[in-house]
Formats: C-alpha cells, structure tokens, sequence
C-alpha cells in the first residue's frame, strides 16, 4: 500500500463545499468574494459567515479547508489582500494558497504560524524556484503549474523538501498560470489584476443563419455550425487562422484528467492532487470527487493492479469539457 | 545633460539565423540604445547561439559602450535549463536579468544584484521591495500593468529604477506546448526548428482575418506592436527612466531613432508614429495596457 495523497476539490459555495466533503475530498479550497482570489465571479465565492461554516462543517469531518488567494494585490491599494490573510486565520482556514510575495510577506510577519502553500499562480516550475518562496517565506506545499511532464514532476519531487500539489483533473490551462495576459490583452482583465480569465461580462453570443458567432470583447473567438457543440469562449481555445488554416491554434475545448497516470503520481510521491473548478457546479463537484475518491483509494491498495474504470471515465467524461480528455503536459507528445 | 529616457534593447524573441542575428547586433553597436539585454528567453531548444557566443556578442557590445545584460530563460522546466542558469549566474562579466523565481533564489544566495525581467510578477509597491530586498537593482514592469500602476509601485520612480516595454509585440503568454510546432504537425521534440522561418513568428488571425496574437514557439505575443512613443509625458509622470525596444526584423533602427528622437531630443512625435505605424507587421500599434484598457486598444490624440 502507498501513500494516500490527499484529494482537494474545489469549492465555489458552501453547497459544493458539503457535498465535496460528504463525497470524500480530503480538503476543499475556496476564495473570498472579492479579486483577491482567482475564479472571482458573480454568485461564487464565501462571505465570511459562509466561511465560518464551511470550516466548522468540514472540521466537524476531520478535514480542511484552504483559502485561496491567488491574485496579486493591486498597486493603488494592497488593504484587501492583507485583510483577507488576516480573514483567513481569524475564520478558521487551515493554509493559505498564496501567489504574490507581497502577501506571503505579510502572512509571515503577522501570522507566523499559517501554512502557507504556493498558488499555482506563483508559477513555480522548478525545486529552485519553490526554494526561493520556501527559504524566503517558509512555504509548506507547491502547487505545480501544468506545464512538466512526469519525469520532471518527479524530478522536482526529488529536490524539495516541500509538500507538491498537481492538477488531477478540470479545465486544462495550455498557458503557464501567473504568467498570462492574453486575458487582458483583449478584455483589460487577467488572472493575475482580476482574478478572471475571458470574462463573461465581455461575452457575446450572435446568433446568424449560419450559426452562432462567439465574441469576446468584440473578437471573434469561435463560430459554430448550427447544429455544433458550443463551448465558452475561453480565447485560448477558439479556432482562428493561421497561415490559411483555421484551427484550434492554441488548444482544443479538453479537460486534463490524470486517471491514467494515478498510480505513478503516488509512487513519485505526490502529496496532493487538485481537482480544478470552483466555477462549476455543486453536482459536478459531488460527482467528480465521488470518482477520484475511489481512484485513490484503488490506487492505494494496488498500485501495481491499478486500471481506470471505464465507469469512471463514463462520469468524468460526461462532465469534461467538449467531452475530451487529455493528460496534457504530463505526457510528452501534448507538447 | 542625462537622457531623460535610457533606451533597452530587449532580448530577441524570435530564431533567426546567425548571420542575421550577428547583423542586427552590428546595427544595434551602432544605435544611440544604452543597454542591450541578450540571450535566448524563450526556447531551451534553440541553440544556435551557446552561452560562450552571446558572450563573445556581450563583450563587442561592451566595447561599443553599451551596458550589457544576459537574460535567463522565462520558463524553466529541466535540470539541464537550470544548469545553463548556474552558467549565467556563475559569469561575472555582465549583469543578469532574471527570468523567474530559479533565477532569483540561485542570485540572491549568491548575492548577486539584479534587474527583475518583465516576467516576474511585480504588481505593488509591497512586492518590488520584496525583490529590492533579494537584490533587484532595477525593474521591467509586467506588461499588463498601466502607468498609472507604474508610478504607484515604483513611488513615481523614487523606488527602484524603471523600466517598461515600449516598442514591439508584446509577450503575452509561455506554455509547455510549442504551438509553432503544433501548427507544422510537428512535436515539440522533433519541431525542425521551424520557428526560424517567421522572422516576427507566426500571425493569428480571428476567423473574420483580424489580427490578433502571434505565435512564437512556446511564448504568445500580441500580434499589435505595442508602441509607447507618443506616451512621453505620462512615462515620465510614472517615473519610468527606461524603455525597452524589442528587436523585431523590419526596420528596427528607424525605431531606436525614432524612441531617441521623440524622447530625448524633443523630436515632434505623429510624423515618426507614422512612420512605425507604417512599418509595424501586420496587427498595427497598440498601447491599451499604457492606459489600463485592453492591451490591444489604440489610442492617440495628436496635440
């Protein structure tokens, strides 16, 4: 039997936060409603009553809660940043996902004794990169970018010290994470200044004879045949011309799943696996950490027998994007 | 009299044939430019340049009197990138740009100073003193951020010196997935190099023949130029002190003599912003972050 890493799943609201917990995640994280934190939309997100809640539901349950605040603060004021670090420890959180060394500073001087673990939009790739936020700032996990493949997944396990989060499944993000602005180049909003990317507010629909065109912020991202699948205009995967082909240039509508790869992330020693989300539904998220709890949990116990089963990928399948798995990044021929 | 803008000329982005990345720097010896940045940032695989060449390049520079700097790749992902790091922070004949955090916890241990690539992500006052506290001497703002954000993380320039993107298609993104490659139907580990053949990489349109990015192997670029030459005024209120020219492969000379002309000799700027409008690749010019609307936005009022 290996070690069980632990399953973190997304929570978008207190409802997907319950659910997630009754379905077997190990640790949920969530953000603030406000920029400080990633996936900051309408209608998603805790207000600190709802935090308070979720906390004391999921430590009633032996799990976690991790908070993330993933954005970087802004120039003419930091105040809300720091206010949720202090929100954060006050509410109960137990680590905090950070990205900006402005607040892990702030988070060490005040708050000493908060876990801190490095955000994906840290866009740490290396052991020696996720030394510099463990030397610096006493950080105690990284949550790796999906950009290695396995061998150097494994390889930066082998050099650090500090825990390694990987992305198990979701939305695939083709870009390295904290270093996009393509968000902003065309909406003036960024992962990285509004905790957004393609922002639905500059999302059009058109509908024409012909189809339905997709605009973000006036740009062409997609057109669909009448009788063709739309996906959100995510502007890294739209089609658009190059050199006289009209492609998905960038990448398709997929999902990442690591199913296939489970086994493997456990022996290089993996100490979490993150499913992606918070956007997504509270069903979406009971079903997937339903899936994944299993896969692990099969994992442990046999690594060597381990095989997807194929109703796994049924229900994972059915909520992927455009219906389509890739192991991205992990495996060499994506790149 | 100091200039009141030194001029950068920033890494080349792009694969070009040796002969004519050795021209180009010929030229750029000659430029009234202060600072060349060298090095291959965005692709490990490219490698017709080794480190000993850039700096055989580095030293000629050096003797033309500019200051030199070797940049680091933006993203790491092997042992062997983070060796050829160790390499460059190992010289000690010119200064470093880092690229990312790999860069900065192997300087800062070695107490080693230097300039904060536009990479590295700088977006408040609280962070740059993070940095100024590892040893960044200077910084290039993220391209993302307006002037106005500039001036407040950088005290109106009182903080750190500046410096921030002014001419060239901006890099927008990197990835582990090589999408010139792609494109070709090619894998990253078999690509034949095709990126040498787009000397300003590979435009992508929208499906209505719009301009949008640019692709150049793994690192996304904006297919607009981002052109900062008529923002004279607003630089300075930021307190920016340098701008960075990025090597492009048409006329790029025409653009050092214009950024010194309009800059620092008080030259009238629309006859020279038409003239880079004119000659800018296809996309146009751009300076939407400058203002904080979407980069890709154009606004320019003559006075």
């Amino acid at each position: 039997m290996i070690r069980k890493p632990e399953l973190v799943c997304p929570a978008g609201s207190l409802r997907a936060l319950k659910l997630a917990i009754d379905a077997g995640a190990d640790a949920v994280y969530l953000g603030l409603k406000n920029a400080t934190n990633a996936r900051n939309f309408a209608g998603l997100n805790f207000d600190d009553a709802q935090l308070r809640e979720g906390v004391a539901y999921a430590h009633g349950r032996g799990r976690q809660v991790l908070m993330a605040l993933n954005t970087y603060a802004r120039a003419d004021d930091a105040g809300p940043w720091y206010a949720a670090v202090d929100a954060a420890v006050r509410l109960g959180a137990d680590a905090l996902i950070v990205g900006d060394i402005a607040v892990m500073a702030y988070a060490r001087r005040v708050h000493p004794q908060l876990r801190l673990h490095l955000s994906v939009q840290a866009s740490a790739t290396s052991h020696e990169a996720i030394a510099l936020y463990q030397r610096r700032y006493g950080i105690q996990r990284a949550v790796l970018p999906r950009v290695l493949t396995l061998s150097q997944v494994g390889h930066v396990l082998r050099h650090t010290g500090v825990e390694i989060e990987v992305f198990g499944f979701g939305s695939l993000c083709v870009m390295v994470e904290g270093r996009c602005a393509l968000s902003s180049y065309a909406t003036g909003q960024s992962p990285n200044n509004a905790g957004v990317c393609s922002p639905p507010a500059h999302v059009r629909w058109i509908e024409h004879r012909d189809g339905v065109e997709a605009r973000l912020n006036g740009l062409l991202i997609d057109h669909y045949a009448p009788d063709e699948a739309r996906g959100y205009p995510t502007l890294c995967k739209g089609r658009f011309d190059v050199a006289g082909q009209r492609d998905y240039a960038l990448e398709e509508p997929t999902s990442l799943n690591t199913l296939a790869i489970l086994p493997e992330l456990m022996r290089l020693g993996v100490k979490a696996i993150k499913i992606e989300g918070r956007q997504r539904s509270p069903a979406y998220v009971e079903q997937v950490t339903r899936v994944w709890r299993q896969a692990i949990d099969a994992a442990a116990v046999a690594p060597d027998r381990f095989r997807v089963d194929p109703g796994w990928t049924a229900a994972l399948g059915h909520l992927a994007e455009g219906q389509q798995h890739t192991l991205g990044a992990y495996d060499r021929p994506w790149r | 009299m100091s200039l009141p803008f030194a001029l950068s000329i920033g890494p080349l982005l792009y694969f070009w044939p040796r002969e004519t990345l050795l021209h180009f720097y010929a030229g750029v010896a000659e430029s009234p430019a202060t600072t060349v940045v060298l090095g291959e940032t965005v692709c490990a695989r490219r490698h017709e340049m080794k480190l000993a060449d850039w700096l055989d390049l580095g030293r000629d520079l050096a003797a033309a009197g500019k200051e030199v700097l070797l940049a680091t790749q933006a993203l790491i992902e092997s042992e062997a990138d983070l060796r050829l790091l160790r390499r460059i922070a190992e010289q000690s004949e010119f200064g470093i740009e880092a690229g990312d955090a790999s860069a900065l916890n192997l300087l800062e241990q070695a107490g080693l100073p230097f300039v904060l690539g536009p990479h590295i992500n700088v977006y408040s006052r609280a962070a740059l003193q993070e940095y100024q506290a590892m040893g960044a001497t200077r910084w290039v703002a993220p391209v993302e951020l307006s002037l106005d954000a500039v001036g407040q993380v950088n005290a109106g320039g009182t903080a750190l010196p500046t410096e921030v993107f002014a001419h060239g298609r901006l890099p927008l993104a990197f990835s582990a997935r090589c999408f010139t490659a792609r494109h070709h139907r090619l894998s990253k580990d078999q690509c034949e190099f095709r990126c040498r053949d787009d000397a300003d990489g590979l435009l992508l349109s929208t499906g209505e023949g719009q301009p949008f990015l640019v692709l150049n192997g793994i690192q996304t670029q904006s297919a607009a130029t981002q052109c900062l030459l008529g923002e004279r005024e607003r630089l300075q209120a930021a307190g920016v002190s340098r701008l960075r020219l990025s090597p492009a492969a048409g006329n790029f000379e025409r653009v050092i003599a214009a950024f010194d002309a309009v800059m620092n000799q008080g030259a009238p700027v629309a006859a020279w912003l038409q003239e880079l409008a004119a000659g800018a690749p296809p996309g146009g010019l751009a300076n939407g972050f400058a203002h904080g609307e979407p980069g890709l936005a154009w606004r320019w009022r003559a006075a």
